[in-house]
Protein backbone atom coordinates (compact mmCIF):
# COMPACT_ATOMS: atom_id res chain seq x y z
CA UNK A 1 0.00 0.00 0.00
CA UNK A 2 1.35 3.41 -0.92
CA UNK A 3 1.82 5.56 2.19
CA UNK A 4 0.44 9.06 2.14
CA UNK A 5 2.78 11.66 3.59
CA UNK A 6 1.21 13.30 6.60
CA UNK A 7 0.59 13.40 10.30
CA UNK A 8 -1.50 11.01 12.37
CA UNK A 9 -4.18 12.62 14.54
CA UNK A 10 -5.66 10.64 17.42
CA UNK A 11 -8.96 11.87 18.83
CA UNK A 12 -9.51 10.43 22.30
CA UNK A 13 -13.06 10.39 23.61
CA UNK A 14 -14.13 11.61 27.05
CA UNK A 15 -15.38 8.07 27.85
CA UNK A 16 -11.97 6.54 27.18
CA UNK A 17 -10.24 9.23 29.24
CA UNK A 18 -12.65 8.71 32.13
CA UNK A 19 -11.63 5.04 32.32
CA UNK A 20 -7.94 5.89 32.76
CA UNK A 21 -5.96 6.89 35.85
CA UNK A 22 -3.94 10.12 35.76
CA UNK A 23 -0.67 8.34 34.98
CA UNK A 24 -2.30 6.17 32.30
CA UNK A 25 -3.64 9.30 30.58
CA UNK A 26 -0.23 11.01 30.71
CA UNK A 27 1.57 7.92 29.37
CA UNK A 28 -1.01 7.50 26.59
CA UNK A 29 -0.60 11.15 25.54
CA UNK A 30 3.19 11.27 25.76
CA UNK A 31 3.81 7.93 24.01
CA UNK A 32 1.56 9.09 21.18
CA UNK A 33 3.09 12.57 20.92
CA UNK A 34 6.65 11.23 21.09
CA UNK A 35 5.91 9.19 17.96
CA UNK A 36 5.12 12.44 16.17
CA UNK A 37 1.34 12.21 16.40
CA UNK A 38 -1.16 14.90 17.33
CA UNK A 39 -3.53 14.05 20.18
CA UNK A 40 -6.92 15.67 20.57
CA UNK A 41 -8.67 15.09 23.90
CA UNK A 42 -12.42 15.50 23.89
CA UNK A 43 -12.17 16.43 27.56
CA UNK A 44 -8.94 17.99 28.78
CA UNK A 45 -6.84 17.19 31.80
CA UNK A 46 -7.48 18.21 35.42
CA UNK A 47 -5.00 20.77 36.84
CA UNK A 48 -3.15 18.12 38.83
CA UNK A 49 -2.82 15.96 35.71
CA UNK A 50 -1.51 18.98 33.77
CA UNK A 51 1.07 19.56 36.50
CA UNK A 52 2.26 15.93 36.23
CA UNK A 53 2.21 16.12 32.42
CA UNK A 54 4.62 19.08 32.50
CA UNK A 55 6.89 17.27 34.97
CA UNK A 56 7.00 13.99 33.03
CA UNK A 57 7.39 15.80 29.68
CA UNK A 58 10.53 17.42 31.09
CA UNK A 59 11.94 14.02 32.03
CA UNK A 60 11.43 12.73 28.44
CA UNK A 61 13.29 15.55 26.66
CA UNK A 62 16.54 14.50 24.96
CA UNK A 63 19.03 16.46 22.79
CA UNK A 64 18.18 16.09 19.07
CA UNK A 65 15.22 13.90 20.07
CA UNK A 66 11.99 14.85 21.83
CA UNK A 67 11.96 18.56 22.69
CA UNK A 68 8.67 18.75 24.58
CA UNK A 69 5.04 19.43 23.83
CA UNK A 70 2.85 22.19 22.52
CA UNK A 71 -0.57 22.17 24.13
CA UNK A 72 -3.61 24.31 23.57
CA UNK A 73 -6.98 24.41 25.22
CA UNK A 74 -9.71 26.96 25.82
CA UNK A 75 -9.73 28.91 29.09
CA UNK A 76 -11.46 27.04 31.91
CA UNK A 77 -15.13 27.76 32.38
CA UNK A 78 -16.07 28.19 36.01
CA UNK A 79 -19.61 27.11 36.70
CA UNK A 80 -21.43 27.04 40.01
CA UNK A 81 -23.62 23.98 40.33
CA UNK A 82 -26.86 25.37 41.73
CA UNK A 83 -27.94 26.24 45.24
CA UNK A 84 -25.80 23.80 47.27
CA UNK A 85 -22.62 24.66 45.38
CA UNK A 86 -23.32 28.34 45.95
CA UNK A 87 -24.01 27.70 49.63
CA UNK A 88 -20.70 25.86 50.12
CA UNK A 89 -18.80 28.02 47.67
CA UNK A 90 -18.16 25.05 45.39
CA UNK A 91 -17.12 25.69 41.85
CA UNK A 92 -16.65 23.13 39.13
CA UNK A 93 -13.79 23.66 36.73
CA UNK A 94 -14.59 22.13 33.40
CA UNK A 95 -11.72 20.60 31.45
CA UNK A 96 -12.16 21.42 27.78
CA UNK A 97 -11.19 20.24 24.30
CA UNK A 98 -7.40 20.03 24.21
CA UNK A 99 -4.86 19.51 21.46
CA UNK A 100 -1.34 18.26 22.27
CA UNK A 101 1.51 17.68 19.85
CA UNK A 102 5.31 17.61 19.60
CA UNK A 103 6.74 21.11 20.16
CA UNK A 104 8.76 20.92 16.94
CA UNK A 105 5.73 20.00 14.81
CA UNK A 106 2.72 21.81 16.30
CA UNK A 107 2.66 25.60 16.34
CA UNK A 108 -0.17 27.79 17.54
CA UNK A 109 -0.92 30.50 15.01
CA UNK A 110 -3.73 32.29 16.74
CA UNK A 111 -5.53 31.85 20.01
CA UNK A 112 -8.70 33.56 21.05
CA UNK A 113 -11.06 32.65 23.83
CA UNK A 114 -13.27 30.74 21.41
CA UNK A 115 -10.95 29.84 18.53
CA UNK A 116 -7.60 28.08 18.39
CA UNK A 117 -5.77 28.05 15.09
CA UNK A 118 -2.76 25.73 14.83
CA UNK A 119 -0.35 24.54 12.17
CA UNK A 120 1.12 21.04 11.99
CA UNK A 121 4.18 19.94 10.07
CA UNK A 122 5.25 16.34 9.36
CA UNK A 123 8.49 15.07 10.90
CA UNK B 1 16.34 48.70 58.14
CA UNK B 2 15.94 50.29 61.54
CA UNK B 3 16.50 48.75 64.94
CA UNK B 4 12.78 48.48 65.71
CA UNK B 5 12.10 46.39 62.61
CA UNK B 6 15.14 44.21 63.29
CA UNK B 7 13.99 43.60 66.86
CA UNK B 8 10.47 42.73 65.69
CA UNK B 9 11.96 40.21 63.24
CA UNK B 10 14.02 38.54 65.96
CA UNK B 11 10.98 38.30 68.27
CA UNK B 12 8.83 36.87 65.48
CA UNK B 13 11.52 34.30 64.55
CA UNK B 14 11.84 33.33 68.23
CA UNK B 15 8.09 32.72 68.54
CA UNK B 16 8.02 30.72 65.30
CA UNK B 17 10.79 28.44 66.57
CA UNK B 18 9.30 28.26 70.08
CA UNK B 19 5.82 27.24 68.90
CA UNK B 20 7.10 25.07 66.05
CA UNK B 21 5.21 27.09 63.47
CA UNK B 22 6.48 26.60 59.93
CA UNK B 23 7.22 29.82 58.10
CA UNK B 24 5.04 30.41 55.03
CA UNK B 25 6.81 29.64 51.74
CA UNK B 26 6.10 32.01 48.88
CA UNK B 27 7.08 30.71 45.45
CA UNK B 28 7.90 33.01 42.56
CA UNK B 29 6.58 31.23 39.47
CA UNK B 30 6.22 32.25 35.84
CA UNK B 31 7.53 31.59 32.32
CA UNK B 32 11.28 31.83 31.57
CA UNK B 33 12.77 35.35 31.41
CA UNK B 34 9.91 37.06 33.25
CA UNK B 35 12.35 38.45 35.83
CA UNK B 36 11.70 36.07 38.74
CA UNK B 37 15.28 35.99 40.03
CA UNK B 38 15.62 39.77 39.61
CA UNK B 39 12.59 40.16 41.89
CA UNK B 40 13.79 37.50 44.36
CA UNK B 41 17.16 39.29 44.54
CA UNK B 42 15.44 42.64 45.11
CA UNK B 43 13.21 41.31 47.90
CA UNK B 44 16.13 39.61 49.62
CA UNK B 45 18.46 42.60 49.14
CA UNK B 46 15.85 45.11 50.36
CA UNK B 47 15.07 43.17 53.53
CA UNK B 48 18.23 41.21 54.38
CA UNK B 49 21.00 42.79 52.29
CA UNK B 50 21.79 39.42 50.64
CA UNK B 51 21.08 37.91 47.15
CA UNK B 52 19.48 34.76 45.76
CA UNK B 53 21.10 34.00 42.42
CA UNK B 54 22.55 35.27 39.13
CA UNK B 55 20.40 36.70 36.31
CA UNK B 56 20.88 36.56 32.53
CA UNK B 57 19.20 37.43 29.24
CA UNK B 58 19.62 33.81 28.13
CA UNK B 59 16.46 31.92 29.16
CA UNK B 60 16.66 29.29 31.93
CA UNK B 61 19.44 30.99 33.89
CA UNK B 62 17.76 29.62 37.05
CA UNK B 63 17.81 25.84 36.80
CA UNK B 64 17.49 24.91 40.44
CA UNK B 65 14.84 25.96 42.95
CA UNK B 66 16.48 28.33 45.45
CA UNK B 67 15.06 29.15 48.85
CA UNK B 68 16.00 32.07 51.05
CA UNK B 69 14.69 31.62 54.56
CA UNK B 70 13.13 33.93 57.11
CA UNK B 71 12.56 37.19 55.30
CA UNK B 72 10.41 39.64 57.19
CA UNK B 73 8.84 42.52 55.31
CA UNK B 74 6.94 45.32 56.96
CA UNK B 75 4.20 47.43 55.38
CA UNK B 76 3.56 51.13 55.94
CA UNK B 77 0.98 50.48 58.67
CA UNK B 78 3.48 48.36 60.60
CA UNK B 79 2.00 44.96 59.75
CA UNK B 80 4.64 42.46 58.78
CA UNK B 81 4.99 38.89 57.49
CA UNK B 82 7.87 36.46 57.73
CA UNK B 83 8.29 33.98 54.91
CA UNK B 84 10.76 31.95 52.89
CA UNK B 85 11.10 33.16 49.30
CA UNK B 86 11.38 30.33 46.78
CA UNK B 87 12.82 31.34 43.41
CA UNK B 88 11.90 28.77 40.75
CA UNK B 89 13.08 27.96 37.20
CA UNK B 90 10.75 29.30 34.48
CA UNK B 91 8.02 26.80 33.68
CA UNK B 92 7.54 25.67 30.09
CA UNK B 93 6.35 22.58 28.20
CA UNK B 94 9.28 22.57 25.76
CA UNK B 95 13.05 23.04 25.90
CA UNK B 96 15.35 22.75 22.89
CA UNK B 97 19.09 23.22 23.39
CA UNK B 98 19.32 24.84 19.91
CA UNK B 99 17.58 27.91 21.38
CA UNK B 100 20.64 28.48 23.61
CA UNK B 101 23.02 28.14 20.66
CA UNK B 102 21.22 31.15 19.15
CA UNK B 103 22.36 33.09 22.24
CA UNK B 104 25.98 32.19 21.45
CA UNK B 105 26.49 29.12 23.65
CA UNK B 106 28.63 26.19 22.42
CA UNK B 107 26.68 22.98 21.68
CA UNK B 108 28.02 21.09 24.70
CA UNK B 109 27.17 23.94 27.04
CA UNK B 110 23.72 24.38 25.44
CA UNK B 111 22.89 20.67 25.83
CA UNK B 112 23.95 20.80 29.50
CA UNK B 113 21.88 23.93 30.07
CA UNK B 114 18.83 22.26 28.46
CA UNK B 115 19.22 19.13 30.58
CA UNK B 116 19.53 21.16 33.77
CA UNK B 117 16.56 23.33 32.72
CA UNK B 118 14.32 20.25 32.24
CA UNK B 119 15.29 19.02 35.70
CA UNK B 120 14.63 22.49 37.12
CA UNK B 121 11.10 22.71 35.65
CA UNK B 122 10.24 19.26 37.02
CA UNK B 123 11.60 20.32 40.41
CA UNK B 124 9.55 23.55 40.36
CA UNK B 125 6.35 21.58 39.64
CA UNK B 126 7.15 19.21 42.47
CA UNK B 127 7.64 22.10 44.92
CA UNK B 128 4.30 23.55 43.86
CA UNK B 129 2.52 20.31 44.69
CA UNK B 130 4.27 19.76 48.02
CA UNK B 131 5.90 22.77 49.63
CA UNK B 132 4.47 26.13 48.56
CA UNK B 133 1.90 28.15 50.56
CA UNK B 134 1.46 31.20 48.31
CA UNK B 135 2.50 32.24 44.81
CA UNK B 136 3.77 35.38 43.16
CA UNK B 137 3.00 34.66 39.49
CA UNK B 138 5.34 36.79 37.47
CA UNK B 139 4.73 37.83 33.87
CA UNK B 140 6.66 39.92 31.40
CA UNK B 141 4.21 42.76 30.69
CA UNK B 142 5.49 43.09 27.11
CA UNK B 143 4.46 39.47 26.30
CA UNK B 144 1.10 37.85 25.59
CA UNK B 145 -0.29 36.71 28.98
CA UNK B 146 -2.73 34.29 27.28
CA UNK B 147 0.04 31.79 26.47
CA UNK B 148 -1.08 28.28 27.34
CA UNK B 149 1.60 27.75 29.98
CA UNK B 150 0.28 30.76 31.97
CA UNK B 151 -3.33 29.60 31.71
CA UNK B 152 -2.27 26.12 32.84
CA UNK B 153 -0.06 27.30 35.69
CA UNK B 154 -2.65 29.70 37.13
CA UNK B 155 -5.23 26.88 36.88
CA UNK B 156 -2.88 24.47 38.67
CA UNK B 157 -2.16 27.01 41.45
CA UNK B 158 -5.88 27.81 41.83
CA UNK B 159 -6.72 24.10 42.08
CA UNK B 160 -4.31 23.84 45.01
CA UNK B 161 -6.21 26.74 46.63
CA UNK B 162 -3.03 28.79 47.05
CA UNK B 163 -3.26 32.60 47.12
CA UNK B 164 -1.87 34.12 43.90
CA UNK B 165 -0.51 37.61 43.47
CA UNK B 166 0.03 38.45 39.80
CA UNK B 167 3.04 40.65 39.10
CA UNK B 168 3.28 42.44 35.75
CA UNK B 169 7.01 42.98 35.43
CA UNK B 170 9.17 45.00 33.00
CA UNK B 171 6.72 47.86 33.27
CA UNK B 172 9.57 50.26 32.47
CA UNK B 173 9.59 49.06 28.84
CA UNK B 174 7.58 51.12 26.30
CA UNK B 175 5.39 48.26 25.01
CA UNK B 176 4.47 46.95 28.49
CA UNK B 177 0.75 46.43 29.00
CA UNK B 178 -0.26 45.58 32.57
CA UNK B 179 -3.92 46.11 31.55
CA UNK B 180 -3.66 43.12 29.19
CA UNK B 181 -2.37 41.00 32.10
CA UNK B 182 -5.19 42.21 34.36
CA UNK B 183 -7.72 41.27 31.67
CA UNK B 184 -6.21 37.76 31.47
CA UNK B 185 -6.44 37.09 35.22
CA UNK B 186 -9.11 39.45 36.61
CA UNK B 187 -9.82 37.07 39.51
CA UNK B 188 -6.46 37.79 41.20
CA UNK B 189 -4.85 40.95 42.61
CA UNK B 190 -2.15 42.41 40.37
CA UNK B 191 0.77 44.79 40.84
CA UNK B 192 2.68 46.36 37.94
CA UNK B 193 6.38 46.82 38.72
CA UNK B 194 9.85 47.01 37.26
CA UNK B 195 11.94 44.69 39.41
CA UNK B 196 15.07 45.84 37.58
CA UNK B 197 14.53 49.52 38.38
CA UNK B 198 12.62 48.97 41.60
CA UNK B 199 9.57 50.90 40.38
CA UNK B 200 6.46 50.25 42.47
CA UNK B 201 8.00 47.44 44.54
CA UNK B 202 6.77 49.22 47.68
CA UNK B 203 3.20 48.59 46.51
CA UNK B 204 4.13 44.93 45.98
CA UNK B 205 5.42 44.71 49.57
CA UNK B 206 2.18 46.30 50.84
CA UNK B 207 0.11 43.77 48.89
CA UNK B 208 2.28 40.91 50.12
CA UNK B 209 1.82 41.84 53.79
CA UNK B 210 -1.94 42.08 53.26
CA UNK B 211 -2.40 39.07 51.00
CA UNK B 212 -0.07 36.32 52.28
CA UNK B 213 -0.93 36.61 55.97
Amino acid sequence: MEMIQGVQIDLISAERLDRLTAMEKIRLILDDVMEGNIVVLEKGLAPDEQSKLIEITMREITPDGFSGIEMETYPVKESSDGFLAKLFGGKRSEARLTVIGPANQLKTIKKEKDLISAWVSSK
Amino acid sequence: MNLLVRTKQKISQFFNVFFGKRVCRIGIYGPPNAGKTTLANRIVRDWTGDAVGPVSEVPHETRRVRRKQDITITGKNGSSITFDIVDTPGVTTKIDYKEFIEYGLEKEEAVKRAREATEGVAEAMHWLREDIDGVIYMLDATQDPFQQVNIMMVGIIESRKLPILIVANKNDLPDASPARIKSAFPQHPMVAISSLEGTNVDELYEKMTAYFR
